[in-house]
């Protein structure tokens, strides 16, 4: 095994009193090229500040070769980053932003006096040193002869090499790049992609990547930590994330995927889309799965010798490939295939089993603590909801007052009463009506699942999500009212102190 | 193109307007007659007065020297203050801007009234250094005001840069924060220099009996009109002229300069 | 644990230290002043006598006349001249819009003195002492109505004067509709930084309304030789109008500050 250069051990960071990063732990081994992928606002970039010493976490530890390093301010750490927008220094030219590590370095030379004793000094670079490492890192990026240029002089692609040029100048033990590349444009980002690459195998330093671009994360890492909502979803090797992604996160966000909602049904079998399939994953007899299934892994046939069944619907060119959305039944398939097909045409499609990729269910309801108010009506995520508090009591019902009555005649007043609620993914509706619903937030995420959308909407205050399924197309960000039907809101009484007494 | 014939005359009538009283003034200075309205003869009488009168040069030399130095420890004072604030907390940020920003938003007599009554309060008699003080109350935080939007321009990474590739953060300071941010210290130290020589209310009440700046002297030479002749009054025409064309001469000189830099630039 | 904080922050310090000594703990004592009789007792006593002293009342309602009407000038003159110049296809406009700053960096007494001798020549001083001082005040404060109107115009977007064109807007729908509306804020931070200073700044009701007129700001330097009381409670009451007439004019948000601003 490899040494493990920095290691993230149970961090939470609140900036204010958002929290950002939510118990993050993970190590980095040395001299491999790890990517921190997410949508913006995921945690990555805070992660990568914690490393470098900007941000400081809430709790927990940051090892660099197991000491902790959690609190050191960042000029004492060997770490050097390259910025998002390269962060160099508008008033200094090319020679002195790359000098500017070097002037600040002092090293320890050793020195024999007369007598022969050695002795220590801690000395600053000479002038010929600096100007030689400086020239060396130029020429490492392909920049000789820019040490005069002033920065505004330089193209966005310049200005990158001379951003990296100062940071491995300094020879750090782990160079951090927070997403480099994502202001140059595509054929630019794609030759510093390989260039990166060829630094990262020549340094032989460790690289740590911040992307938000699925693609280039799957070409350039040895490793990638997927994150979302200040949580690490998954880690693991290119491969691993696209081929066993760990949760429909996951699967959606990198590559294209068809997801759907399935049961298991025997060994190493799956009933989606209406049909029974053979896959490789194991799972308990009728548990309900998420399923992914690459477009590349369904494989179009004549109709009668497919599995499935459907009608194409569109297609697009894409350079490389076709690609084909079929109406199966209800469900949509998206296909890639180097062939075409005709919209309208009927045609047949197989997945094989190593095609068809199971995966626990992260949402099966949604569940809040509630707290019951003067109305009969329960208070949870920001809102308050009309509800039967009858189910609270077995038997009871309320009388003309409003009060509840017990099958024993008894009336009491829930109000206060602090209950668990919950509500089935199928029995939540949205709308553009903010007055319309209980409570209101923003939609956060979408996934198609085939045949309907799963939707998740977070409140503002409290941010709880509503998980949830819809046919209906919305937009993210789209600010949106929940709407439960009195009857679907699921009660339980939470024990009280004075129950358990 | 009638049109443009109007608009033209509506600008240059408000403009002639605007500088109707000064050019009057700047045109009686060269009287030799020390009465608007009577033309004598050609003379450079005024001038000689305004240079020749002692008191006079005081407080010409009063209200230079109190400006420069109130301008100076504001824009320290105030560029420190914008950087310290820009950097605490987003609640002590809103907390301090707000209290910068009273001075500015307050009439400037309940400010006057305010530091007075307080300096009274706490047996401070009037001096050089109430003065001082009444007019860094008015001019830090226009410092503030125009270091801050360079600090919200500067990409914040460059900071944060320096202290990646090792320096200390007073050297990332001085290395790299405040060259980027120095235009506004400049026009804030400019605007100060400004501020303190126009201004007429907190000095009145901070100043220390005897001393006078352009603004007390004129203001006390009109209003009062005890012991000064009609011939003090004229050599105003004459201080009003000279800093007339200075300050012209400074905007065309500046406006040149960034014409200039515009020009070298495209 | 022990966290290095980086000591940005601290230098703040300084000037955080100079605003409470010498404009919050000035401020706080005016309040006990205009809340304290001539005994340092707490009383209404100056809070009520200000109100039910029609003297004292007329000179605030007087006052307020004043600056209106400057207010109302000022901004009829300037919103042309900020229109034109902003909409002038001129290369060198910022060179108009400098000279019609320029007047403003000549020392404030000066310039009204320059009024003054203007007002004496043609025989109105002392003679016609409102007209004057609105005249002086309009004179002296129409650049800061200009600048920030100026600044808020040239901002806005040709496309969307031409959208209105397109949209079939006549040129006069088009000003009303679309300009006037999108200066709004310009006319808003522009009226704040003509109306506060003519309702307080009394060296130009001094200097061209013969001493004769007193608006609010001459009225507290007059308590301040006399009784401190009553002075700080005018100011207190001045300081809730000021800060009141900000409030609503939104001018809190400091980027909309451009008074004595360089351009």
């Amino acid at each position: 095994m490899s040494e493990h250069i920095i290691e993230l051990k149970n961090v939470t960071k609140y900036y204010d009193d958002t929290l950002v990063i939510d118990n993050v732990s993970f190590y980095v081994n040395k001299g491999e090229f790890i990517t921190f992928l997410g949508p913006s606002g995921c945690g990555k970039t805070t992660t990568l500040r914690m490393i470098a010493g900007f941000d400081l976490p809430t709790s927990g530890q940051i090892l660099l070769n197991g000491k902790d390093i959690s609190s050191l301010p960042p000029n004492k750490r060997p770490v050097n980053t390259v910025f998002q927008r390269y962060a160099l220094f508008p008033h200094l030219n090319v020679f002195e932003n790359i000098a500017f590590g070097l002037r600040c370095k002092k090293v320890i030379n050793t020195y024999e006096n007369d007598s022969g004793d050695r002795y220590t000094k801690k000395e600053k670079l000479t002038k010929k040193e600096i100007s030689e490492k400086v020239r060396k890192a130029l020429a490492l990026v392909d920049l000789e002869g820019f040490e005069k240029r002033s920065i505004s002089t330089l193209s966005g692609g310049q200005q990158q090499r001379v951003a990296i040029a100062r940071a491995i100048v300094n020879e750090p033990e782990i160079l951090l790049l927070d997403e480099p590349l994502g202001a140059l444009d595509l054929k630019m980002r794609k030759e510093m992609q390989i260039e990166l690459k060829a630094m990262h195998k020549r340094l032989g330093i460790t690289f740590i990547y911040v992307t938000h671009d699925q693609e280039e994360a799957l070409t350039m890492s040895d490793t990638i930590v997927v994150m979302a909502d200040g949580v690490v979803q998954q880690i693991g090797t290119p491969t691993d994330i696209y081929n066993e992604p760990s949760n429909t996160f996951v699967a959606d966000f990198i590559g294209e995927s068809n997801l759907f909602n399935g049961t298991v049904t025997g060994e190493r079998e799956v009933r989606f889309c209406g049909k029974t399939f053979q896959c490789v994953d194991s799972f308990e007899k009728n548990e309900l799965v998420d399923v992914v299934v690459r477009p590349e892994d369904v494989h179009m046939c004549a109709p009668e010798e497919g599995m499935l069944r459907g009608k194409v619907i569109s297609v697009v060119f894409k350079g490389i490939h076709y690609e084909i959305t079929v109406q199966v039944g209800k469900f949509e398939m998206v296909i890639q295939s180097t062939q075409s097909r005709a919209v309208g045409e009927e045609i047949g499609m197989n997945i094989d089993p190593d095609g068809i990729h199971l995966m626990k269910p992260k949402y099966t309801s949604n569940i809040f603590d509630g707290v019951i108010t003067k109305r009969n009506t329960v208070e949870f995520a920001d809102g308050e909801f009309a509800c039967d508090v009858t189910q609270l009591y077995p038997g009871s019902r309320l009388n003309e007052e409003g009060d509840l009555v017990t099958q024993t005649g008894e009336v009491i007043d829930p109000t206060g009463a602090e209950v668990t609620v919950e509500v089935g993914m199928n029995d939540i509706t949205i709308s553009d009506d903010a007055e319309a619903g209980g409570t209101t937030g923003h939609i956060i995420s979408i996934i198609y699942k085939g045949d309907h959308y799963r939707l998740i909407v977070r409140t503002e205050e409290e941010e709880e999500d509503f998980v949830f399924a819809t046919p209906d197309l919305w937009n993210e960000n789209d600010y949106v009212s929940v709407i439960i039907p009195p009857e679907k809101i699921k009660l339980t009484l939470k024990r009280t102190e004075e129950a358990k007494s | 193109m009638i049109k443009k014939c109007i608009k033209a005359t509506y600008v240059g009538l408000i403009l002639l307007l605007l500088y109707a009283p000064i050019l009057l003034l700047a045109v009686y200075s060269f009287n030799e007659v020390d009465l608007i309205g009577t033309w004598g003869a050609f003379s450079l009488e005024h001038y000689a007065k305004l240079f020749g009168d002692p008191v006079i040069l005081e407080m010409i030399g009063n209200t230079v020297g109190l400006a420069l130095l109130a301008a100076a420890l504001s824009t320290v004072l105030g560029t420190a203050g914008a950087l310290g604030f820009y950097y605490s907390k987003k609640r002590t940020r809103t907390i301090m801007y707000g209290a910068s920003q009273i001075p500015v938003i307050n009439a400037e007599i309940v400010t006057a009234l305010a530091l007075a009554i307080a300096f009274v309060t706490v047996g401070l008699e009037k001096s050089y250094f109430t003065l001082l003080i009444g007019h860094m109350i008015i001019c830090t935080p226009f410092v503030v005001l125009s270091v801050t939007p360079k600090l919200k321009q500067m990409d914040n990474s460059l900071y944060e840069a320096a202290l990646d590739l090792g320096a200390s953060p007073t050297k990332a300071l001085f290395k790299v924060v405040l060259p980027q941010i120095i235009p506004g210290v400049i026009s804030g130290f400019m605007l100060a220099i400004t501020l303190s020589l126009d201004d007429y209310i907190v000095t009145s009440y901070c100043k220390p009996s005897g001393f006078n700046t352009i603004s007390t002297y004129v203001y006390n030479a009109t209003t009062k009109g005890n012991a000064h002749t009609a011939e003090t009054l004229a050599s105003f025409w004459a201080l009003t002229t000279i800093i007339f064309v200075i300050i012209l001469a400074v905007v065309l000189i500046a406006n040149l300069v960034d014409g200039k830099k515009k020009e070298d630039r495209t | 644990m022990k966290i290095p904080r980086i000591s940005r922050k601290t230098l703040g310090i300084p000037y955080a230290v100079f605003l409470i000594c010498f404009v919050i703990i000035p401020m706080l004592i005016i309040v006990v002043y205009a809340f304290t009789d001539q005994n340092m007792r707490f009383s209404f006593e100056n809070f009520i006598e200000f109100f039910s002293d029609p003297t004292k009342l007329s000179t605030i309602v007087y006052s307020l006349v004043i600056a209106l009407l400057t207010t109302c000038f000022t901004l009829l003159i300037a919103y042309p001249v900020a229109y034109i110049l902003a909409r002038s296809k001129m290369k060198k406009k910022y060179v108009l819009l400098l000279l019609f700053v320029t007047p403003m960096w000549i020392n404030f007494v000066l310039r009204v003195n320059a009024i003054r001798e203007l007002l004496n020549w043609i025989g109105l001083l002392g003679e016609t002492n409102y007209f004057n001082t609105v005249l002086g005040m309009v004179y002296d404060f129409l650049p800061f109505m200009i600048l920030p109107l100026y600044t808020t115009m040239i901002k806005i977007d040709n496309s969307l004067l031409e959208a209105s064109a397109d949209l079939g807007g006549n040129p006069f729908v088009t000003f009303t509709r679309v300009t006037v509306p999108l200066s709004m804020p310009g006319v808003l931070s522009g009226i704040t930084m003509v109306f506060l200073p003519s309702m307080t700044n009394y060296v130009v009701s001094d200097m061209l309304g013969n001493s004769k007129i007193t608006i609010i700001g001459k009225f507290i330097e007059t308590y301040f030789g006399t009784d401190w009381h009553m002075g700080s409670m005018i100011a207190l009451i001045l300081l809730v109008i000021v800060f009141a007439t900000t409030a609503l004019s939104g001018g809190f948000r400091s980027e909309n500050n451009t008074r004595g601003a360089t351009i």
